[in-house]
Parts: C-alpha cells; structure tokens; sequence
C-alpha cells in the first residue's frame, strides 16, 4: 500500500516537472488524475437517491393538505391537528404500535432460533442438515409474493386456527428473516474455526460450558448484526404483512400508507407516519452500528465493514 | 479477537487423569452429535411447517377445486385426487384467443428487463467510484449510497408521488425550464409505463449497488494496477481486467433486483394502478382477494416460481462459492 502510496506520489511529481518542461503532459494522459467524471456522476446518483426522500420528510411538515405544494412549516400532521395527526388518530398511531410489536416479536423469536439451528447445522455435519441448510438459503432468495402467497394460503385453509392478524403476521415474518441470523452466524462460525472449542474441551469444558464460555461471545457480534438487521426489515416490510394483516387493528405502518394512498386518501399524516418509520429504522441501525464496534473491539476490521456488516451487504 | 476471560481460575491441569479419560472419548463425540441436533431441531421443525408445508398448501390449492356456493377454494393434498381445473384455467388465460395473461407476463418481462439494465447502468458507476476512488471519504459515500436500503420502501415511494403530482415539483421543473407548457401538465402517476419503470429502477437499486459495491471493493487494486503498467489504456484495462472480475457480482446484483421486482405489485399500484401498466403480480395478488379465482393465483404463483427456481438455485450456489473463497 505505501509502495503504491510512494509511486503515485513520484508519478505526481515527475507530471508536475514534465509540465515545466517541454513534452508537457496532457492532462488525459495522466493516469492519476482524479475521476471527476465518475464523481460527479456518483454525486448526481446520490442526489437523485436521496433528495426526494429529504422531500418527503419536509412535507411531512407541510401546514396544509397538500403532499405537492409547500404551504408552511407546522407540527399539524404530528400532534397538533385533533383529527388526523399522528398522536390524535387512533388507527395512524395503532400502525406505529403494530409495527414496533411485530419488530419486537420477531426479532425475540426469529434470532434465538436462528442462532441455534445455525450452530446446529454447522456442527451436525450430514445429508439432512446440508438439505435444511439450503432450504434456509432457499427462504432467503423465493419473492417475497410467492412466499406471501404460500403463507395467506396456509393460514387461511390448512392452519386456519392460525387467523390473520398479528399471530399470522409474526409467524409469517419469523419464517421470512429466521435466514438472516442463520446465514450471518454460519459465516461467522466458519471464520472462528473449531480451535477454541477444541481448546476448551481440552482445558476441561464441557460442551454446554464450551459453547456460553467460548462460542457465544465470539459469536457476539454476528448476533447483534443479525437482530439489527432483522429488526430493521420487519420495520420496512411490506408484503407479508400485507397479504397478513386482517384489520385496521393489526395493520403496520407500511401497509397504512399503501392503503390510504391507494385509496386516494394520501396526505402529508402519510409522510409524517414515513417519517416516523425512518426514523425508527435509523434509531435501529446507529444504535447497531455503535453496539457493534463496541463489541468488535479489538477485532480487525473498520467503520466500513461494521457499516456493511450492519447492511447484510457482506452475505447479499 | 477477545475471548472473556474465565472468572474463576481454570482447574489444575491434570494430565494423568486425561489420559485415563483418552477411551471415554467415543461416546462423549457420540453425546456431541445429538446436542447438535437438539439444537438444530427447533429451526428445522419451523421450516417444515411454516417453509416447506405452506408451499405444499399452495400446491393442494392450485390442484384442488372451487366449492361453488361460497367461492372458496378447497385444497386437495392427495395427489391422486388431483383436479386439473384451475391449470386448465391459467393455461386458457395465457395461451389463446381469450389470453388476457398473456400480454400482461410480456409486459412483466419488458418492464423487469429495463428496469434491471438501467439499474446496472447507473448503479455500476455509482459502486465502482465509491469502491475504488472515494479515497478518505469512503465512509461518507458508503453512508448516502447505503441509506435508501434501510428507509422504507413505502417511504421511498411517497417521496415520487409527492413529486410526480399535477402540480408537484417535477411538473413545475419542466415547465420552468420551458419543456412542457404550464397550462398542459403531464400526468406521471395516470398509468405512464415510464413512470412504472422508473419506480422500480429506484425502489431495488439500492439492493443492486450494495451487492456490486462488496464485489468491487474485494478485487485487489494491484491486479488493475499492473494492467495499467504493463500498458493498458485505463478504458481496456477496465474492459480487459475490471469488468471480468466484476461479473460474478454484477449476475448475483441483478438476480437479487430481478427476483423482487418480478413479485412486485404495489409499486405498479401505488405509482399507476391503471390495468394498461399492470404486471404478474398485480394479476397474483387480484387473484388471491376475489373469491373463485384464488386457486387461479395459487397456480399463477407456483407457475412463477417453476419459472424463477434455477435462477434462484443459480444464487445460492453463487453466493456459497464467494464466500467461501472469501474466507
């Protein structure tokens, strides 16, 4: 890295006394310049990603009815409109409470078991735990409407004690992100290795003692990035518990907003209820990112990896 | 990495003792394996039931017949009491003079491919800039290229049709810039297939550039570096040594926007809703909320899956061979 480091820096130097000189380089030539063309590129992507959604949060502001036209800054939509502001309508602040129930639910649900099977899976080496384990990997690929599919189906006619509402709609997300935690820590067991475990067995563990003594804090971090991530994808979710939900009363923020815009019945209560979802994603997701690093500490490894770790981009 | 330290002090080594234990050590590999599977059991009994077991409803239903006084469907696990009924049905609405499905799985396909190849072409670059030149600022560009991925999708949306309106921003740009005339705004969200498509482009592209982006920031600089040393022009060593190396991430990037999108309804509705732009899973998901036509969406959502299973195996497999060269 520094030999490259020291070449860019001779290059740069050379390129600058050629320029004094007489066979001046043109600047194309150059093979360290900067891309500004890719940046400015990258930065028009970045403004075309993110400044409609900068937007959208403003009007969740807007003193009027209006989700087009800029009419004033108020907290109308938030607390102060009696009738339809978040705080005051109780089917806009009985979504923000589904959807934290059904985050808490299947992140308490889906993670535990997660961790145990993947454990399980990659110890129990044999003929059916390779079958279950690409089944698990399977659930983490199908579309997520023919997964919806099946589940409606299920709950509706063979499991039909199971009603729709939000037993059904846990279930159904618990079998949706039970891949996360089970994908993660596999590949984190697989850079740990067997040593340590061998190392305790050894020193007179026993497996029980060995896993909660040894395994499970190295296996710390790839927990917590799993619950961040399985959390924060119940927040967004939107087709299960779509297909899911019965009534107005098990009806998350995702599928509120739908709805009512679908309906015709959009307003900025819609963009404050997304404003809210996004602000409840990112709690998630610093709070991930900082209980991350810290239990990483003293590990390999930098801000951007706990960033991508905390995306699920290292196993997408 | 850290392990906690032991509380108490770890016992006396006792090598004699260890050595008389060596015989035990059979059954004690023996007792291992089972607490193994004790662990795995719960999560495998989850995906039998609520994995592999709702699949098979979906089956009895699509093979199962409609009870014609309520218009609910009746499953029928056993295949020996198969009824063809409703594959006789989706067959007619596909193929043949009364096919209206046809023109709508045309339309999926049409709009899907745009869709992915323009993500491609603007996600590429975007991922490519921030794996390789961002330089010090990486963390920020990882943040903002990231961001989209954890704001919801319902979010996302209502920012364009707060945007798209009659009398929303985009409308006021153009007419501002004196593309469209004031008095004759253009309807964006009245069943505009661009609109449709463009939506889908922004919905899943995060997905897309989040792939690429760990796929190029793993290939090592110094193989891009000695193309240009050995004197590549900069386009042909990204032609000759860039782009090879980026391909296993560009295939797993578009089939993670593809799959998606190919089961996506409520962008369609919520950015068109008009039946000239609607797509195969808008025709699933009517299905599935009109009495008498479930068993129909039932052989429609199995139909699409037969059709997405390999590229979906093609997946699996991809990521599982990456990742194992990773580590």
């Amino acid at each position: 890295m520094t030999a490259a480091g020291a070449t860019t820096e001779a290059s740069a130097r050379a390129s600058a006394s050629s320029q004094n000189g007489a066979t001046r380089l043109r600047p194309w030539r150059n093979p360290w310049r900067k891309p500004w063309l890719l940046e400015s590129f990258t930065w028009l992507y970045l403004i075309w990603s993110l400044v409609p959604i900068a937007l959208a949060v403003l009007f969740s502001f807007n003193n009027g009815k209006s989700q087009a036209v800029w009419q004033g800054f108020s907290w109308r939509w938030y607390f102060t409109d009696p009738v339809n502001s978040v705080w005051h309508n109780p089917a806009l602040h009985a979504a923000v409470f589904q959807t934290l129930k059904l985050s808490v639910y299947t992140t308490l649900i889906a993670v535990p078991l997660g961790v145990a099977f993947a454990l399980g899976i990659n110890r129990w080496r044999s003929y059916t735990s390779s079958t279950f384990n690409f089944v698990m990997i399977l659930s983490f690929v199908v579309p997520e409407l023919i997964f919806g599919v099946a589940m409606f189906f299920v709950f509706t006619v063979l499991f039909s004690f199971v009603h729709l509402g939000t037993l059904a709609e846990t279930l159904g997300l618990v079998s949706w992100n039970i891949s996360w935690p089970a994908i993660i820590v596999q590949a984190r067991l697989v850079t740990i290795g067997k040593h340590y475990e061998e190392a305790a067995a050894d020193l007179g563990a026993t497996q029980w003692q060995a896993i909660r003594r040894v395994l499970l804090p190295l296996l710390t971090p790839a927990i917590f990035a799993s619950a961040v991530l399985v959390f924060s994808s119940v927040i967004d979710d939107f087709v299960i518990v779509d297909l899911l939900s019965s009534s107005a009363g098990n009806t998350p923020m995702s599928v509120y907003i739908y709805a009512q815009q679908h309906g015709g019945n959009g307003g900025p209560a819609l963009n404050a209820l997304g404003t809210i979802m996004l602000v409840m994603s990112f709690v998630i997701v610093i709070i991930g990112f900082i209980g991350y690093r810290i239990v990483t500490r003293g590990e390999r490894g930098d801000r951007k990896s706990a960033l991508t770790t905390i995306a699920g981009a290292d196993y997408g | 990495m850290s392990i906690a330290p032991p509380k108490s002090p770890p016992p006396p080594a006792k090598p004699r003792s260890a050595r008389t234990q060596e015989p035990k050590r059979r059954p004690e590999r023996q007792q291992s394996k089972t607490f193994w599977i004790v662990l795995a059991v719960p999560g495998i009994l989850w995906l039998i039931l609520l994995f592999i077991v709702p699949f098979y409803a979906v089956l009895g239903i699509a093979m199962g017949q409609l009870n014609r006084l309520t218009e609910s469907p009746i499953a029928q696990y056993n295949p020996l009491h198969w009824s063809s009924s409703n594959v006789i049905n989706v067959y007619h609405d596909l193929i043949g003079a009364t096919a209206f499905a046809a023109p709508i799985a045309v339309r999926t396909i049409v709009y899907v491919v745009i869709a992915s190849l323009l993500s491609l072409v603007l996600g590429y670059p975007a991922a490519y800039f921030v794996a390789r030149f961002a330089g010090r600022r990486k963390g920020l560009f990882l943040v903002l290229l990231i961001a989209p991925f954890w704001i919801s999708y319902m979010m996302r949306m209502l920012a364009w049709i707060d945007l798209l309106q009659v009398n929303g921003y985009v409308n006021k740009t153009l007419s501002t810039l004196g593309i469209t005339s004031a008095s004759s705004p253009i309807d964006w969200l009245g069943g505009k297939p661009l609109t449709v498509i463009l939506g889908l482009v922004y919905g899943y592209i995060p997905y897309l550039i989040l792939v690429l982006y760990a796929g190029l920031d793993r290939i090592d600089p110094s193989l891009i570096e000695a193309g240009r040393d050995l004197g590549l022009s900069r386009t042909r060593t990204f032609l000759r040594v860039t782009l090879p190396l980026s391909r296993q991430p560009i295939l797993t990037g578009l089939l993670i926007t593809v799959l998606p999108m190919l089961g996506d309804y409520y962008t369609n509705q919520l950015l068109s809703g008009a039946p000239n732009t609607s797509m195969i899973g808008n025709l699933i998901e009517g299905q599935l909320g009109t009495p008498g036509l479930q068993g129909q969406g039932a052989v429609l959502s199995l139909l699409l899956l037969l059709v997405l299973i390999i590229p979906m195996i093609y997946y699996v497999i991809a990521t599982n061979r990456s990742s194992r060269e990773a580590t």
